[in-house]
């Protein structure tokens, strides 16, 4: 057994940020352990540019973005894994891992950050799509790999399935490379990706977009030779008579991330069914003590700048954990109320003790044009503010001051609501 | 003449509106939250330009390619010529981040750099 203060498991973002900030708290003994053989996570292959504006006022690429924080670790007295898999988490919070030089490894610690981040909606997860099982299918990401770390192309002519970001970065990296992308397809009314990106992805390269669209058939043997689309209605079924043949030897699915919560789910950490990631408190702690949780494997973000906010919560948090574990004694938690049009809210529990404002994280459940934010109090508005587009593919946040915590007690009601 | 943009200068995404005169010159762009989104606005109306990412190829590398992007955005007209630059390419391992891989692309004044170690 090796002993650890803090044990970050996941070395993207969101474990750079983490385990780093909680050095910068104090922390000695600090480990991250990664799967990969490198640090950096799933920004190494995000070549395009468009990270760090919100955190470093700078427009950089995924490996650049990572980049930063990988020669920050390097500097600092953080041990790191790599090409090391964790097994899982004890409620004693001890950390089981593998890897081929040290064997099994266990370690004990007084507190441990949970950032494995998410993986891709695959194509068993999509039960309307009939048909072969021809090569050629793949998910965004995957293609995302080839293309970009491996250096090869997967296809000629693409369908994607899905207008998520990685779906859009791709019709437009495929395009750059010399591939047809005939369209990019979605079941829902709205895209689920950037307004940018679909502006500089698809728009700039002509092309289409089809809404409330999806594939229900994969055609071919070997490799795959086409696909039938169709129009869905507003149930999601099939509208007979729309079905259309679409001849492409490569589909790319772009329907969702999942956090990767299995070693979460295995301690019997309490989860928020519509994030799929755990149920924290501002901090970004579990329902299990010491035990936090941050970036895409609490909710899935829209912005890499965001997953280092969210991780640097946690390793303070962390921190404090090791540091003044009596602190977390005299919390009294309130949980923020999901009004009109709110989805889910990060975090679903906050501190009203808390000395420092807590902003609250959430997402919308349709696409809202010219609608207000609103934040209550019990019964009091705290903010108003006016928004030109409310969709579910915009994370938003509001931000509750001390001022207002400091009036709260334990049977205070904290609402956040859309007003239209 | 009214002129409907969404600003892809950061992830906000702004709606703006550009009024052109006569002779299409812009007499004032509405709409955008920040500087930058106007001179998005002007930009686009007068020479859009974009940022190119892409990979090149490594010799000896840990990776059989390296990522790479345009220092500064590049007419937007030019992307497919400047990728046909970029395919034909190669550099020597070891890259680091920031290495100047093609100078002066096309003769647009713009470097394409390296993005990441190999």
């Amino acid at each position: 057994m090796i002993n650890y203060d803090l044990v970050v498991v996941g070395g993207g973002p969101a474990g750079m940020a983490a385990a780093l900030k909680a050095e910068e708290c104090g922390v000695k003994k600090i480990i991250i352990l990664e799967r990969a053989e490198t640090l950096g996570g799933i920004l190494e292959q995000c070549i395009h540019t468009g990270f760090g504006l919100q955190y470093f006022k700078e427009e950089l690429s995924g490996p650049e973005y990572a980049g930063r924080f990988i020669e920050l670790v390097n500097k600092s007295n953080i041990d790191v894994k790599t090409d090391t898999m964790v097994l899982n988490i004890s409620k004693d919070n001890v950390v089981t891992a593998v890897n081929k030089d040290d064997g099994l490894l266990m370690f004990n610690a007084k507190a441990v950050v949970l950032a494995m981040g998410c993986r891709e909606r695959p194509r068993g997860a999509l039960p309307t799509l009939a048909g072969t099982r021809p090569s050629g299918i793949m998910t965004a990401g995957t293609a995302q790999k080839y293309v970009n770390i491996d250096g090869y192309m997967p296809g000629k002519k693409i369908v994607i399935l899905g207008s998520g970001d990685i779906g859009l970065i791709m019709a437009r990296r495929m395009t750059l490379e010399g591939a047809e992308v005939k369209m990019v397809c979605e079941l829902m009314p709205y895209s689920g990706g950037l307004t940018r990106n679909i502006v500089q992805c698809l728009n700039d390269f002509d092309i289409p977009l089809y809404l409330s669209t999806t594939v229900i058939k994969t055609h071919g043997k070997e490799r795959l030779e086409g696909v039938t689309i169709a129009k869905v209605d507003e149930r999601f079924n099939v509208i007979e008579g729309t079905e259309q043949y679409v001849e492409c030897d490569t589909l790319m699915l772009s329907v969702g991330l999942i956090p990767e919560n299995e070693l979460t789910t295995g301690v019997g950490i309490k989860m928020d069914p519509v994030t799929r990631g755990a149920y924290v408190s501002e901090m970004r702690e579990t329902d299990h003590p010491g035990i936090f949780a941050c970036g895409n494997v609490l909710q899935v973000h829209d912005l890499v700048d965001f997953v280092t906010l969210e991780a640097q919560i946690a390793g303070e948090g962390a921190a404090k954990y090791i540091l003044d574990k009596a602190s977390f004694d005299n919390a009294e938690y309130i949980e923020p109320v999901k009004g009109f049009g709110v989805r889910y809210i990060v975090p679903q529990k906050m501190n009203i003790k808390s000395e420092k404002d807590i902003e609250l994280y959430f997402r919308v459940g349709a696409v809202y044009p010219n609608a207000k934010v609103v934040l209550e109090a019990d019964g009091q508005v705290i903010s108003s503010k006016k928004k030109i587009k409310l969709a579910p593919g915009e994370m938003e946040s509001v931000t509750v001051p001390v001022s207002v915590l400091k009036t709260l007690t334990k049977d205070s009601n904290v609402t956040v609501r859309v007003e239209v | 003449m009214q002129k409907n943009l969404i600003c892809i200068a950061c992830p906000r995404g702004c709606y703006i509106t550009v009024d052109l005169n006569d002779s299409g010159e812009v007499v004032s762009v509405t709409g955008n939250t920040c500087k930058r989104g106007d001179t998005y606005a002007r930009t686009e109306m007068t020479n859009p330009t974009r940022s190119l990412t892409s990979t090149v190829k490594v010799e000896g590398g840990a990776h059989p390619v390296v990522p790479v992007k345009s220092a500064a955005p590049v007419p937007k007209g030019m992307l497919f010529e400047c990728m046909k630059e970029i395919n034909r390419a190669t550099i020597k391992a070891p890259v680091k981040i920031g290495d100047k891989v093609i100078e002066n692309i096309l003769g647009t004044g713009v470097d394409i750099v390296a993005t990441n170690n190999c």
